[in-house]
């Protein structure tokens, strides 16, 4: 899912110092960063932050930009970075680039098995059922939360997302279906829930 | 192979099979222990369901809200360029 807006811009002008230039790329990739930090930090002021320092650090630093991968996968590595020191000053221990033991477990098997999928699309996604997609992601550790954040919100491709990261190929994978594992067990408990009320509502009436 | 070593290797390739980067041979395998496989039939379709859900509700975020954008370009130094966008 490319969701770059299709603002045009000039690299080359914006290497020469073009300022113009600079900002019509902020407005071509500014949502995909504010988004990625917010849904990594769950806080729209830190989010703010990193959207700051990230468009900040691209300006100071653009002329080592060598164009060798896209610049959206530039400016989420910045980003991520930046998210990521917020997190460490909160909890230092915390460090995704390094593969842990974790990385080579075997992967948990599902344990629910209701199959949801048929309540309406006005329950899915009712402002209810968001604060719980919301909540169940903010509930992923770090690790996986980033990975399925660059991979499936922000549609970034597994090389990319390993680019993003400093990650193995394979410790991205590994990491995304843990994540996608645990975010499906999460939500099958909640719509279950929704799905088992409404057959009670269908046979009170 | 057991039905629960056949479900344990789904695992293994269930997101390429999500995704629609599985070879033909492997998909065709997992096609058909789907079709005999009630709960992994499940566990797809809601995985499936589950990333849906989540693309679909990132389309709300597609713009920066003004008065973040507008705080960004002054800290950038950019305040001649806030204009509606």
């Amino acid at each position: 899912m490319d969701t770059t807006n299709i603002i045009e811009y000039s690299l080359e002008e914006i290497k020469s110092g073009s300022r113009a230039e600079f900002a019509k790329l902020i407005d071509a990739h500014s949502h995909q960063i504010y988004r990625l930090a917010l849904k990594m930090l769950n806080n729209p002021q830190d989010a703010e932050d990193v959207l700051q320092n990230t468009f900040l650090k691209a300006f100071q630093n653009i002329n080592r930009f060598e164009g060798r991968s896209k610049i959206s996968t530039w400016l989420y590595r910045i980003a991520t970075n930046e998210a990521l020191m917020i997190i460490r000053k909160q909890r230092p221990e915390v460090n995704i680039s390094e593969e842990t033991e974790e990385d080579n477990n075997d992967i948990n098997s599902p344990r629910q098995f209701i199959d949801w999928c048929c309540l309406p699309e006005s329950e899915m996604v009712s402002s209810e059922s968001k604060i719980e997609l919301d909540n169940a992601i903010q509930r992923l550790s770090d690790a996986l939360r980033i990975v399925f954040i660059l991979r499936d919100i922000e549609g970034l491709s597994i090389q990319e997302t390993s680019k993003v990261l400093n990650l193995t190929e394979t410790a991205v994978k590994t990491r995304l279906l843990r994540a996608r594992l645990n975010l499906r067990e999460q939500l099958s408990a909640y719509y279950s829930d929704r799905l088992m009320a409404g057959e009670m509502n269908n046979d009170r009436t | 192979m057991t039905e629960h070593d056949n479900c344990q290797n789904m695992l293994t390739y269930l997101s390429d099979f999500v995704d629609g980067e599985l070879n033909q041979e492997l998909c065709l395998q997992l096609e058909t222990h789907l079709s005999d496989c009630p709960d992994c039939s499940i566990v797809v379709d809601t995985l499936k369901k589950t990333i849906y859900l989540y693309q679909n509700n990132s389309k709300s975020l597609e713009q920066v809200p003004d008065d973040v954008r507008e705080r960004l370009f002054r800290c950038l130094n950019l305040a001649e360029y806030i204009k509606p966008n």
